[in-house]
């Protein structure tokens, strides 16, 4: 094994913290993407491995990634739900492997919602 | 559904919703016999004998979004149209096996697809379901499960980075492929 440097002791330490963050609750977003028969034709797949590498490739812990059934707008999939703690979970439809990319960085990073491709509030519904 | 990757993840996500702690998929690869053999077998909760008659059919559904449900119906469809069949096993409370089966030299057999990743986005999705994948093929047998990877990560939850990147490493050698690529473990097409 290679000499641990204090800079790489202390990039692992903030990783573990990171990590223990997560596994206490104190994730910074929780991401859902939906997983029913519909979502699954469309993409959904593809979207949750895009999402799972750029995570990796970004070395973010404290972001939870599940999957859930079908969100019941069938012709909307992909769709993926993000939630922020202390904020209204915002609905996104349409998604692709770039969109849900962009939506990790600004929306459950940066905290602003991706407009374009958020489905209107309370419009889930609708469906 | 362009592979069978794909069919087994949707199989295994309705035994997900039927709260099933361990889901069990096997593939069989029986040259002899012309046939490829698909199980996904659950401990859910199982569903009721006249519902199992019908669960093939795409007007079957417990869903209360909508009034079909596709998923079975899709795979039986994808078997029959591979020369082959599916079936489904069920007792309430017990759990549920599926099997499909397929003609291995068909020209209409759906390529395998990508089981790295189908178990990747299971095994991540679902924190409460075990997932285990056994592939019998050339007399040997390869088998990934979560429990042991679980009981190797501790508390760290599959989706950090440290989870991916050991759940990769063991999807890589379960498969035999090299996950060099970060999403990697790309199977040729129709190679089991
Ligand atoms: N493993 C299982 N355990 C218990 N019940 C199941 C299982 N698999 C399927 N079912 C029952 O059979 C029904 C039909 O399943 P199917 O996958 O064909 O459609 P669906 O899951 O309802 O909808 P879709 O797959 O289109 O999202 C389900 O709604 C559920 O009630
Ligand atoms: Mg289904």
């Amino acid at each position: 094994m290679a000499r641990l440097s204090v800079q790489s002791l202390n990039a692992l330490r903030d990783q573990l913290q990171a990590e223990r963050a997560g596994r206490e609750g104190k994730c910074r977003a929780t991401v859902i993407v939906h997983m029913g028969t519909c979502g699954i034709s469309a993409g959904a797949r593809q979207v949750m491995t895009a999402l799972l590498g750029a995570l990796e490739e970004r070395g973010i812990a404290d972001v939870a990634v599940s999957s859930s059934g079908c969100a019941g707008m069938c012709s909307r999939e992909p769709m993926a739900t993000v939630q922020r703690p202390g904020e209204a979970p915002v609905k996104y439809a349409d998604l692709d492997e770039k969109k849900i990319v962009r939506v990790l960085d600004e929306h459950v990073i940066g905290g602003s919602i991706v407009k374009e491709y958020a489905l209107a509030m309370g419009s889930e519904r609708a469906g | 559904m362009q592979d069978l990757a794909h069919h087994i993840l949707d199989i295994a996500e309705n035994s997900v919703r039927a709260h099933a702690s361990l889901v069990v998929i096997r593939l069989q690869e029986r040259p002899s016999e012309d046939l490829l053999r698909l199980e996904i077998i659950d401990n859910g909760e199982g569903m009721s004998e006249e519902m199992r008659r019908q669960v093939l059919s795409p007007f079957t559904t417990s869903r209360t979004e909508r009034r079909v449900g596709l998923g079975l119906a899709l795979l039986a469809q994808a078997a029959r149209e591979a020369g082959g069949d599916c079936r489904v096993e069920s007792t309430p409370f017990h759990g549920t096996r599926i099997v499909a089966d397929f003609r291995l030299s068909h020209i209409d057999l759906k390529p395998i697809g990508d089981l790295g990743e189908t178990m990747l986005v299971l095994a991540v999705g679902h924190s409460d379901t075990d997932f285990a994948l056994e592939i019998e093929r050339g007399g040997g047998l390869r088998r990934f499960d979560t429990q042991e990877i679980r009981a190797s990560l501790g508390d760290a939850p599959l989706c950090s980075p440290t989870g991916l990147r050991v759940l990769r490493g063991h999807l890589g050698e379960v498969l035999g492929t090299r996950p060099t690529h970060p999403y990697g473990l790309k199977e040729s097409p129709n190679a089991c």
